[in-house]
């Protein structure tokens, strides 16, 4: 990673230097080998942007973001990729904030991503984030692939679950899937299970691929070739196998700890959020449904098809509210299959109303990650959205999937 | 000798004006210079961590956000320790902007409720209002001195 070249990143912010948080966007941004710019701008524009770019704002310095932005647009400041920013609860610079995303990614092909931050967001917080910014800008040739060659792995180590894979020849022919615990331990017996059943030792194996939570760990215990953060990661995987490699796609990947919406054009990420306020719009909420349902996660997904969400008035907007909604219809007689529609849309709810509004939906809309397997979750989005809702084969192996692929670029390199 | 709390907190053109009257104006670049000499704090360009945000926190609620508190850790000292205040209302960008029209309302605000000589003046839009606009900050700033001899 140290030996690619630095990326430009174009800081488009509204004084991120006043709120606490500089130091940790220098940090996350030179570990990733970038460099935060500063747009030059013509002073004098601060008194014209707002009719040009047509907010007129009250705040100065979002006048400046704007007149930043026009300069990524117009060409005046050489970037790679533009990282927005602002306060949380800043209701103009919300709006600002939004707008320019969708100017920047209208007017021009670089990539964007938008953050909203409190005095307490750390490098830690943004490195995903900005791993995927940077990679977008640098790889874009690795992202360009299209089969899987040769004999490789990918190892996705997930916040709930460790899934692996052994891809031969642009074919599955082995996976694992097991619990998060250890994460070395489980990407072990994960890995194990995938080359057991594909019939293959591990010293054949000529590329490896990591993605997830556990990914740098993982990646240096198995010496893997391509250590990756899951935005990229996964969108490759799920067009990939939803076979929607060219033109425009949105995937959406509901996580165990949290989720991604990503548009993704010709296999490309372009604007992508990761969020999930609570753990209440995560799959650990359905886990957690399940359990106080007495039923396994995997007939969960059946029993909520079954019911009627309508009939259970539940917002799983924070995960303890959420299990208290979910008590108390239950205390009040509540049919198990329409609390589990309810926790489904629940979840579906969120996702639509924190994320898909700064994605710009196109279809096909692929739903992946272990919660898309729960049938009434992709019932419920696609009700909500009014569009059906792509399931792809292996859904819940998108991770792993898309880094055997991505890691079979280094083997032919 | 009067500590004078200048709005735009950062005008150089008031600042200067406060100077010459031999009165010490409360303006940002100060605090900013010292903020940048710190030594061993690293959080470049303005060495501003997280721990002014919650410095804020004696200026405005925890909802607010931190980039607000932030820019308050800096001004709200400076309110605090003025005894008189110049206020330019609607002054051009160029004039001096604190940048964040947040924290404009709540310094402008925390100004006027200090029980000290204020100032308030409308930026001049053209030469004639621009030597009115000059010659009542020299009056009042000579007032200043007059009250301290008094």
């Amino acid at each position: 990673m140290r030996a690619d070249k630095q990326v430009k990143v174009a800081l488009v912010s509204c004084g991120s230097e006043y709120a606490g948080v500089q130091g940790e966007l220098e940090k996350v941004t030179s570990s990733v080998n970038a460099k935060l710019i500063f747009p030059e701008i013509d002073i004098a524009s601060l008194d014209t942007i707002g009719r040009d770019f047509g907010i007129e704002a009250a705040s100065p310095d979002l006048r400046l973001m704007m007149a930043r932005a026009q300069a990524v647009v117009e060409g005046i400041a050489d970037v790679d990729g533009v990282f927005i920013t602002s306060c949380f609860r800043c209701a103009e610079a919300a709006i600002v904030r939004n707008e320019v995303r969708r100017y920047i990614n209208k007017h021009s092909n670089i990539p964007v991503i938008s953050y909203s931050f409190t005095e307490r967001t750390t490098a830690a917080t943004l490195m995903t984030r900005m791993e995927a910014l940077t990679t977008i800008a640098r790889r874009k040739h690795l992202l360009a692939r299209e089969k899987q060659t040769g004999l490789t792995a990918g190892i996705d180590s997930g916040s709930t679950t460790t899934k692996a894979v052994i891809m031969k020849d642009n074919n599955i022919i082995g996976q694992g899937w097991v619990p998060t615990i250890k994460v070395i331990d489980s990407a072990t017996e994960a890995f194990n299970l995938a080359l057991e059943e594909a019939g293959v030792k591990a010293e054949e194996v000529q590329g490896i691929g990591t993605t997830g939570y556990g990914r740098f760990l993982v990646g240096e215990h198995f010496k893997a070739q391509l250590v990756q953060e899951e935005i990229t990661v996964n969108s490759k995987g799920a067009v990939y196998l939803a076979n929607k490699q060219k033109g425009s796609a949105t995937v959406i990947d509901i996580g165990g700890m949290d989720n991604k919406a990503i548009s993704v054009e010709d296999g490309i990420p372009g604007m992508f959020t990761m969020g999930g306020i609570c753990a209440g719009a995560s799959g650990r909420f359905l886990d957690m449904t399940a359990k106080r349902l007495g039923v396994e996660i995997t007939e969960l997904g059946a029993l909520a098809v079954k019911g009627m969400q309508e009939k259970v008035d539940m917002n799983s907007y924070c995960i303890v509210f959420g299990i208290q909604s979910l008590v108390n219809s239950l205390a009040k007689g509540a049919r198990p299959e329409d609390v589990a529609a309810a926790a489904c849309h629940s979840v579906v709810e969120q996702i639509f109303e924190q994320q898909l509004q700064e994605v710009d939906v196109k279809e096909p809309l692929i739903l992946v990650g272990g919660s898309s397997l729960i049938e009434g979750v992709p019932k419920a989005l696609s009700s909500l959205l009014k569009i059906d809702v792509l399931v792809p084969p292996n859904s819940h192996l998108i991770g792993a999937v898309g880094s055997a692929l991505l890691a079979s670029g280094f083997v032919e390199e | 000798m009067a500590k004078v709390i200048i709005y735009p907190i950062n005008s150089l053109i008031l600042s200067d004006l406060v100077e010459r009257f031999g009165h010490k104006p409360l303006a940002m670049m100060e605090k900013i210079k010292e903020k940048v000499n710190t030594v061993g704090v690293d959080s470049p360009p303005l060495n501003i961590t997280a721990v002014e945000p919650k410095m804020g926190l004696k200026y405005a609620a925890v909802e607010v956000p931190a980039g607000v508190r932030g820019r308050m850790a800096i001004v709200g000292p400076m309110i605090d320790e003025a005894e008189a205040a110049i206020i330019v209302n609607e002054a051009s960008m160029a004039f001096g902007c604190m940048g964040c029209a947040r924290t404009n309302e709540l310094t402008k605000y925390l100004i006027r409720q200090k029980n000290i000589p204020i100032l308030e003046a409308e930026y001049p839009r053209s030469e004639e209002e621009g030597q009115e606009f000059v010659y009542k900050i020299a009056e009042f700033l000579r007032s200043l001195s007059t009250e301290e001899r008094t």
